[in-house]
């Protein structure tokens, strides 16, 4: 019986993955680039192509109402982002580098909750919660959003710096201490140096997904408080121009950049 | 005195305390704005509605709970199942349901493509499946509404190779729904399924090779069962968050396709039945609590079977 040789077996590929692999990468990508292209149409369509403009990018930029949302998005993100970030810093700390104590399994279900409650039950309680709150006080503030923004941003933060504490031992705080350093110096001197790259991690982490965050802002706004994402969704409703496609890509952009500054921040460390 | 052990107790109890303290401020943000307020849902669920939304205090009434799956007849008070409540329960659960196997199908074999790829190159693959994943989503909805809409790439692209004649209604369906939820939840099925594959080890698959099993059979033998950790973690990233979802069937979906989560909006708006939101809500919550715990409880079988 002749054996037939099979030239280049690999064992590395199985029939018509790689298609579908190609496949997935061009369907996810094929929608964001329509929309990106579309945002430099000269026309009024977001599907007739005009020829090249910048004009929807000017629009916007000079919509008073996206400046404004943007400013509230960005002031929301960054309240947020950076309470939740010293938050989550001090709860890493507490709940790495030690033996099991009574409580720290209660302590990662209950940090780790906001990820297991679908967003929008949540945005409901907010709603109850906070327009009660809001009559009994009077204040109708952005404290609300900042507030329900840091809640979930926690468990985002607290991943990267929890990753970054676990990879670190007591040695060099142990010398620290050694040589007569308190435990504030010790800390500011040895550990928040060494800890930074997984700080500025749950940071960005936090801002990232306090930026992008449409559901819970939109049950928890007071009126006239709309943030980028819920000035999108409104407008979706209405008639659609290149407008939308230009905030969206400068959205996109400012993602991108933070997303890469992330990936690389992380990847240096190991 | 005090003895060294004493000492040794005292300086643990005060580390535990400490450790309390640090943690402190999260436990009590997340308790205000997260945890503590779905007990309010809770209860709200047991109360009488507001004339104008809102509930009236501490008038309380199972009609929420009944609303849920029954309706009372406006006229003769009878009770009759909720055809509405129900086609959209329904909906959820399924188009959560073919979202789920679909972005398995598809996310399989691309999370195979990025683990057979050389070491360095693998970054790069995955970051362009992270891309999308760290995109607005709303961005990628609308992105997806560019699409399918009737004036959209589909049909133009149908119409110009002369398939249709005239444009075919997507927007506004069920199919809308499950496009956008597919594209949207795709790279939370690709992330974990790769994250298991990258830990199979290629020699089993030879080994597999070398006693003359075919591709099917390497695949449905010895793939398949090393990464299901992965498989089941993704499938429940995925299957979760597509029950709950929000934005994207109201803006693919409208009001024609809604699902769970804009029902429950529904309620808290136009709809001034807050109780019955909350009541909604809380369902929604316990079908993604038995989700979960059959996937703890599934993750811990299998963790138990492979020994580790």
């Amino acid at each position: 019986m002749a054996i037939r040789a099979r030239r280049s077996f690999s064992i590395k590929t199985q029939p018509g993955f790689t298609t579908i692999a190609m496949a997935c990468f061009f369907l996810l990508y094929l929608p964001i680039a329509t929309l990106v292209v579309y945002a430099f149409n000269s026309g009024e369509s977001v599907a007739v192509w005009q020829g090249f403009s910048l004009r929807w990018f000017q629009s916007a930029w000079q919509n008073s109402l996206v400046q404004e949302a943007a400013w509230r998005s960005f002031l929301v993100a960054g309240f947020a982002a950076a309470l939740a970030t010293i938050c989550a810093t001090m709860a890493a700390i507490a709940t790495t580098r030690t033996v099991n104590y009574p409580g720290l399994t209660f302590k990662y279900a209950f940090i780790n909750q906001p990820l297991m409650v679908p967003e929008i039950v949540t945005a409901v309680a907010l709603l109850i919660f906070f327009s009660r709150i809001k009559v009994w006080t009077g204040y109708t503030g952005i404290g609300y959003l900042v507030l329900a923004h840091t809640a979930f941003c926690i468990p985002f933060a607290y991943l990267p710096i929890r990753a970054r504490l676990e990879n670190m031992d007591l040695t060099l705080e142990r010398a620290a201490a050694d040589l007569y350093a308190p435990p504030w110096q010790a800390f500011r001197r040895v550990t928040l140096p060494l800890l930074t790259p997984g700080i500025i991690a749950g940071f960005m982490l936090a801002f990232v997904i306090s930026l992008d965050d449409v559901v819970i802002t939109e049950f928890v706004k007071s009126p006239g408080q709309e943030t980028l994402p819920t000035y999108m969704l409104g407008q979706l409703r209405r008639v659609v121009t290149p407008e939308i496609n230009a905030i969206s890509a400068a959205f996109l952009a400012l993602s991108l950049l933070l997303v890469t500054a992330f990936f690389f921040l992380n990847r240096k460390k190991s | 005195m005090a003895t060294a052990d004493e000492i040794a107790e005292h300086a643990r109890l005060a580390d535990i305390r400490q450790r309390w303290w640090l943690s402190a401020p999260a436990l009590i943000i997340i308790f205000f704005a997260a945890i503590g307020p779905l007990a309010i849902v809770l209860l709200y669920s047991f109360m009488v509605k507001g004339d104008y939304g809102d509930v009236k205090y501490w008038q309380f009434s199972l009609d929420a709970w009944t609303n849920v799956l029954l309706e009372r007849d406006i006229f003769d008070e009878t009770l009759s199942i909720a055809d509405a409540h129900l086609v959209i329960l329904w909906r959820s659960v399924w188009l959560s349901f073919l979202t789920t196997v679909a972005t398995l199908l598809l996310g399989f074999p691309t999370a195979f493509f990025i683990s057979t790829r050389s070491e360095h190159r693998r970054d790069l693959w995955l970051f362009l499946i992270t891309i999308p994943f760290w995109t607005n989503i709303l961005i990628r909805t609308f992105a997806m509404q560019e699409v399918v809409r009737n004036e959209g790439i589909v049909n133009s692209v149908l119409m110009a190779l002369g398939v249709i004649n005239s444009p075919v209604q997507i927007m506004f369906t069920d199919w809308a729904v499950l496009f956008g939820m597919i594209y949207v939840y795709l790279p939370l099925m690709v992330l974990p399924i790769y994250a298991s594959m990258e830990k199979l080890d290629f020699r089993m698959v030879e080994a597999g090779y070398d006693l003359y099993a075919t591709r099917l059979g390497v695949l449905r033998r010895i793939i398949i069962p090393l990464v299901k950790p992965g498989i089941i973690a993704g499938s429940i990233l995925v299957f979760i968050p597509a029950l709950g979802a929000y934005v994207i069937p109201r803006v693919l979906g409208g009001g024609k396709s809604m699902m769970l989560g804009n029902l429950i909006e529904l309620q808290f708006g136009q709809g001034r039945n807050w109780p019955l939101g909350a009541a909604l809500s809380i369902t929604l919550m316990v079908i993604v609590t038995i989700a979960l715990l059959a996937y703890v409880r599934n993750a811990m079988r299998s963790g138990a079977s492979h020994g580790h």
